[in-house]
């Protein structure tokens, strides 16, 4: 048992009748990450989630909550996580600071400190001006940070969201995303959605599922790094062609380059650096050596999209 | 402690936020209405040696509000929750099942015998209008109010079963609706089969609902419908953990 351990799943099975909805998964979450799960429609997301959770016995495998078993600690292990599951269901018959209220004390806090804590992920989820009102009368957006204030009522180690963003409109979604950013360090978040951006806006480690097996998890710098396989740089410098490339070639670090002119005496360089290598720095450098002018220098990046289509696509052709 | 407190304040909270909490008293009073007026018009006719209570029990409508009313108070219970899915948001807190099954079939009896309360106000109606102190006897009450609360507890047991193994709140209450009429049924089984063995009649006898009802209304309480009805509704609720926890081991 690992202490910095927030997460442990160990070759996670889950089976429903018919179909295996997970493959045997296994990742680990350290204390105080954000973490992101990725993946398509019916990926296993929530699935995952649900096990997590202590909703839904898994068929097979250890899943471990700060080192509590999900499902033989059951109880112990649901006291310190906060989960908001899909679609946000509430009471809608309540009004928000009784269903806060009524919330905390199901999981256990005193009916003082279930005041304070209330009063906090009120101000914390920016609630104040609906605490009175009925939550079947409150807008999708204000639904949505109920069900974030109800998931951090209880101080929990281990934040679950299920898909915290959907349906909200820009405004909303950037509310709630630097909500779950401000969260990092004192919590462990782990939440599930198909909008890529947003696991790059937000979160420290990526998982990426398919088909109910993890493709890939790393940082999304590192998965970058592990889709290009070497970086590829573009500058637009002001310099005759054969003088730009004559200089390219003597760079040892650059391993390949493409020079094609673009307007007036601008040249637009690709250069592709060796594996890992950042040459950006090298480029600036070289070219004020010379006293040619630049006007763009830029990495080219894979976005989460390009890695996310590679990584199942090569999963689709490879099943 | 405290959780299943909260959970039955929340449940109640429930019936009493939403229309149906007040449509179903709304239609229980109506039926209680009909019922005494009937029992005045008995009351009209020559004496007769019964209790009040046993006027109004004697009148067809008793029944139909403890068949009726169950299956609409208990169906909500589970299957609504499944159905906009804070059945999910309940069970991943840190609340025993036990404490769920037990905190929604208290709610569900404590808004039952809500329901039965503008009963009193009929029978004060007789005592303040007749001056007839024998009219209303506390113990005999007390006693109606028990067989009540008795035979209610097996009706919601059976309608929270109902409501605990489908999503669909229509579903729950044909449900209760289906068991409630076959257990009410079987209290007549026993004046049909005469050709049985002693101790299938004697079986039989403790489901003669009717007679133990009548019984109650009399004032008299003997612990054997006590203990039967007890029995079956710890039993049904006992089932209904069950159905309850499958979704562990599912």
């Amino acid at each position: 048992m690992n202490s910095w351990l927030m997460i442990e799943v160990q070759n996670l099975v889950k089976r429903y009748a018919g179909q295996t909805a997970l493959k045997g998964i296994s990742f680990n979450v350290a204390r105080g990450q954000v973490v992101g799960l990725l993946g398509s429609n019916g990926a296993g997301k929530s699935t995952t989630m649900r096990i997590l959770s202590g909703f839904l016995p898994a068929t097979s495998g250890v899943v471990r909550v700060a080192g509590r078993d999900v499902f033989s600690e059951s109880e112990e292990a649901r006291r310190l996580i906060g989960y908001m599951p899909e679609n946000n269901p509430l009471h809608v018959d309540m009004r928000v600071r009784d269903y806060l209220k009524f919330r905390a004390r199901l999981k256990g806090l005193s009916p003082r400190r279930s005041r304070e804590r209330v009063d906090v992920v009120i101000t914390q989820c920016g609630l104040a001006d609906v605490t009175r009102k009925i939550i079947g009368h409150l807008s999708k957006g204000y639904r949505q940070r109920v069900g974030l204030a109800d998931a951090l009522v209880h101080e929990p180690q281990l934040i679950i969201l299920d898909e915290p963003t959907i349906g909200l409109d820009p405004h909303q979604i950037r509310s709630v995303r630097s909500l779950i950013k401000s969260l990092a360090g004192s919590h462990t978040v782990l939440l599930s959605t198909h909008i890529l951006p947003e696991v790059e806006m937000t979160c420290s480690r990526v998982l990426i599922l398919y088909g109910g097996k993890i493709l890939a998890a790393d940082t999304p710098e590192g998965l970058q790094n592990q889709m290009s396989g070497d970086s590829q740089v573009v500058a637009e410098i002001a310099a005759p062609r054969a003088e730009i490339e004559a200089c390219w070639r003597q760079v040892p670090e650059v391993a390949q380059f493409d020079v094609v002119p673009v307007d007036g005496e601008f040249h637009r360089c690709a250069l592709t650096a060796h594996a890992g290598a950042d040459i950006r720095s090298l480029v600036y450098w070289t070219v004020q050596e010379r006293g040619w002018m630049m006007r763009e220098l830029t990495r080219s990046r894979h976005s989460l999209e390009d890695i996310y289509v590679r990584v199942t696509q090569g999963d689709q052709e490879g099943a | 402690m405290h959780v299943y407190w909260t959970l039955v304040r929340r449940e109640l909270g429930g019936y009493f936020n939403s229309i149906l909490g007040y449509v179903i008293i709304a239609s229980a009073l109506f039926l209680m209405g009909l019922s005494f007026v009937l029992m005045l018009g008995n009351l009209r006719s020559e004496p007769m040696p019964v209790t009040l209570t046993e006027l109004f029990f004697m009148t067809p409508f008793f029944w139909l509000i403890i068949l009726l009313a169950a299956p609409v108070v208990t169906m909500r219970l589970f299957a609504m929750e499944r159905a906009t899915g804070t059945y999910e948001t309940l069970m991943t807190t840190p609340v025993r099942d036990v404490q769920v099954v037990a905190a929604k079939f208290t709610a569900a009896l404590c808004f039952y015998v809500v329901m039965w309360l503008p009963l009193l106000a009929c029978l004060f109606l007789v005592r303040h209008f007749t001056d007839e102190q024998g009219a209303l006897d506390v113990g005999v009450v007390v006693s109606t109010y028990l067989g009540i609360i008795l035979m209610g507890g097996v009706y919601l047991a059976l309608g929270c079963l109902g409501s605990a193994v489908t999503n669909s709140q229509t579903v729950a209450a044909m449900i209760g609706l289906g068991l409630g009429a076959a257990f009410f049924m079987a209290s007549f089984l026993a004046g049909w089969l005469d050709s049985m063995g002693p101790w299938q009649r004697e079986l039989l006898a403790g489901f003669a609902l009717v007679d133990q009802m009548r019984d109650f209304t009399r004032g008299v309480v003997d612990t054997r419908p006590v203990v039967f009805h007890l029995s079956l509704t710890f039993l049904v609720l006992f089932l209904t953990l069950r159905v309850i926890e499958s979704r562990r081991w599912k």
